[in-house]
């Protein structure tokens, strides 16, 4: 009985300091704390761009409020990665390939439907279109989307259904031809014809890259602006060259903060601040340099080499909101599955 | 009324059946069972219209066909080379055995994405001997025909493994005694050692066969992964799930894992027919 007493004095006691240590620290837990981690949950091609726009950022924010900003990158798939959100990936902030995929988190309730209006300019602070990338000389002559019809061209481009880069690249060939000869029927006929000349889907627009560059297949590769820069710049200016179509989509990846996600962090103020510096001059010659096409027209006037001019149409001229693109075109039994049913 | 009683007290060799017992369903239940039951479960959650509507769509199908016949191709295959590497293996004594032996687990240790970069940069129209097939217009892969390499490659230690100790267990001296009775060498290998070997050998296709259907990683490299033509069914979750389709996917993984499940199943059931027909 003694012995049990001592025991269960020892054990308040043992409780008491730890509580007390508890308390202190939740004391020294003022509003600001002293480093910050943000998360950026990206899609694939932007990892070169959100390295530089981190440090840039980080660096500011110092500056400003005395704050050390770390910002983690994950990338991959578009709509994976709307996925891993989704399913508990605690991103802080969203910028992914296409609406549709934050409308996706939306959906599950971690930010409000209206995400989109939040930041100017449709929350995208950088555009992009589509492009063709060639073998050097161009021996098979590509100059337009017509050209990715003809017999014997062989023609990469991801999945659409697991890709988002792959969704501007099917609607950016329909809108093509929608636009000039006012008719959905040709349209998908022509998209059809287009994917008849694809031998390969792969999942991703990185795995259509390595296709292209690695394996040696394919004639063009229909790719992100920015993609086909950096397949130049990593793979050797002397072996590809860039085709710009006359017309493209012009291609709007957006940005949103998680609400849900910023709000369990405290990190709301922070990762509204990184989203909004984005569209600062530094930050959009930053866009510019990494050939994302920048919305300030400065940065855009200073690195317009890199940008032909390509009659770019938008999304909403043809296919409406993300919702209704992705219902029409790659939900199952969508004109996506309509062209590969015999 | 004897005899009851004493057979309920009769000893087991090692002791603790019980706990033993407990402690295996336990962690079948939690390592094996538990995860599964959540297919189970939202597979059936679904109303009947979403799931059979996800599993009997033309693509779905042509995937669930595709990955069946290529494991299937895939198995055959590696039956055959499967049987004469164990063969040679446990039969003969040479220099670099010990490396060979240890060779054979690597599918089993190697990252299946390895595999699949592996495959897909040799047998490309630019890779080492993707080149050379591509003189005389024979392209394997981003066709069924680059699945069932990737397959081969993923299912080939099943079989050496299962059969080896078979072949270890078979005395020499059967086959020569066959063989001083008379008997041919095909008569000695289709009645003796055959029936010896079958089981296992049955044993190692089946393994090899559905790990085959479900295998993902390898093969999407090499795939081309065209709907209708090249999708295998693993890609079909995966594209049900990036688009945010998860009833869909759970529909598609319940009827890879029934498959899975009735193949093991009818291994069981054809052993024991086998063990009853060899007594």
């Amino acid at each position: 009985m003694k012995h049990l007493s001592v025991r269960t004095s020892r054990f308040t006691t043992g409780l008491l300091l730890l509580s007390s240590l508890l308390g202190t620290a939740a004391h020294a837990a003022p509003a600001a704390p002293a480093n910050v981690t943000l998360l950026n949950v990206s899609y694939d091609p932007t990892r070169e761009l959100y390295q530089s726009e981190n440090a840039s950022f980080s660096s500011y924010w110092k500056k400003k409020t005395g704050q050390t900003v770390t910002i983690n990158q994950s990338h991959g798939g578009s709509g994976k990665q709307a996925r891993a959100v989704i399913d508990g990936l605690e991103a802080d902030v969203v910028t992914l390939a296409l609406a549709y995929d934050i409308d996706a988190i939306a959906d599950s309730k971690l930010l409000p439907e209206t995400w989109q209006q939040r930041l100017p300019q449709n929350s995208t602070p950088y555009t992009s279109t589509i492009v063709f990338v060639v073998r050097k000389g161009n021996p098979k002559g590509i100059k337009n989307w017509d050209d990715l019809v003809k017999p014997g061209i062989s023609v990469i481009t991801p999945n659409p259904k697991t890709s988002g880069g792959a969704r501007w690249n099917y609607l950016a060939a329909w809108g093509y031809k929608q636009q000039q000869t006012k008719s959905p029927e040709q349209a998908k006929s022509f998209v059809k014809a287009l994917f008849k000349n694809v031998p390969v889907l792969d999942t991703g627009a990185r795995g259509s890259t390595l296709t292209f560059t690695q394996r040696g297949l394919g004639d063009v590769l229909i790719a992100w602006e920015n993609e086909a820069h950096l397949i130049l710049k990593e793979f050797g200016a002397d072996k590809y060259e860039i085709v710009a179509p006359p017309v493209s989509i012009l291609a709007e990846p957006p940005v949103a903060v998680v609400d849900k996600n910023v709000d369990k962090h405290g990190t709301r103020k922070v990762a509204e601040a990184y989203l909004t510096y984005l569209y600062t001059p530094e930050a959009q010659e930053i866009i510019a340099r990494n050939a994302y096409r920048p919305r300030s027209a400065v940065a855009f006037k200073k690195y317009a080499a890199s940008f032909p001019s390509i009659k770019l149409f938008t999304l909403k001229e043809f296919f409406g909101t993300w919702r209704q693109a992705q219902k029409t075109h790659f939900s199952d039994g969508g004109t996506f599955d309509q062209i590969y049913t015999p | 009324m004897n005899m009851t009683l004493f057979k309920g007290k009769q000893r087991k060799i090692l002791p603790g059946f019980g706990l033993s017992m407990g402690y295996t369903v336990f962690y079948l239940s939690a390592i094996v069972l538990v995860p599964l039951s959540t297919i189970v479960i939202s597979a059936f959650g679904m109303n009947p219209e979403t799931f059979f509507g996800a599993i009997s769509s033309p693509r779905v199908l042509a995937s669930y066909k595709l990955s069946i016949s290529t494991a299937f191709f895939a198995s055959l295959f590696d039956a055959v080379a499967g049987f004469l590497t164990a063969w040679t293996l446990v039969r003969y004594r040479f220099p670099g055995r010990k490396i060979l032996d240890a060779l054979v687990d690597l599918p089993f240790a190697l990252p299946t994405a390895v595999a699949g970069i592996c495959f897909a940069t040799l047998y490309s129209p630019i890779g080492w001997l993707g080149q050379f097939l591509a003189k005389v217009n024979i392209e394997l892969i981003n066709k069924p025909s680059g699945i069932v390499i990737a397959l081969i490659f993923i299912g080939f230690p099943f079989v050496v493994r299962t059969v080896q100790p078979v072949i270890a267990e078979l005395e020499p001296e059967i086959e020569e005694s066959a063989q001083s009775l008379g008997a041919t060498r095909w008569q000695t290998f289709r009645k003796i050692l055959l029936p010896h070997l079958f089981p296992a050998l049955l044993t190692g296709i089946t393994l090899a066969f559905a790990r085959g259907i479900g295998e993902y990683g390898s093969v999407i490299f090499i795939a081309g992964n065209l709907p209708l033509k090249t999708e295998i069914a693993p890609l079909m979750i995966m594209t049900k799930l990036d688009q945010f389709d998860y009833n869909g996917a759970s529909a598609v993984a319940f009827v890879l894992l029934l498959i899975s499940f009735s193949m093991l199943l009818l291994l069981n059931g054809v052993q024991r027919w086998q063990q009853k027909a060899y007594q």
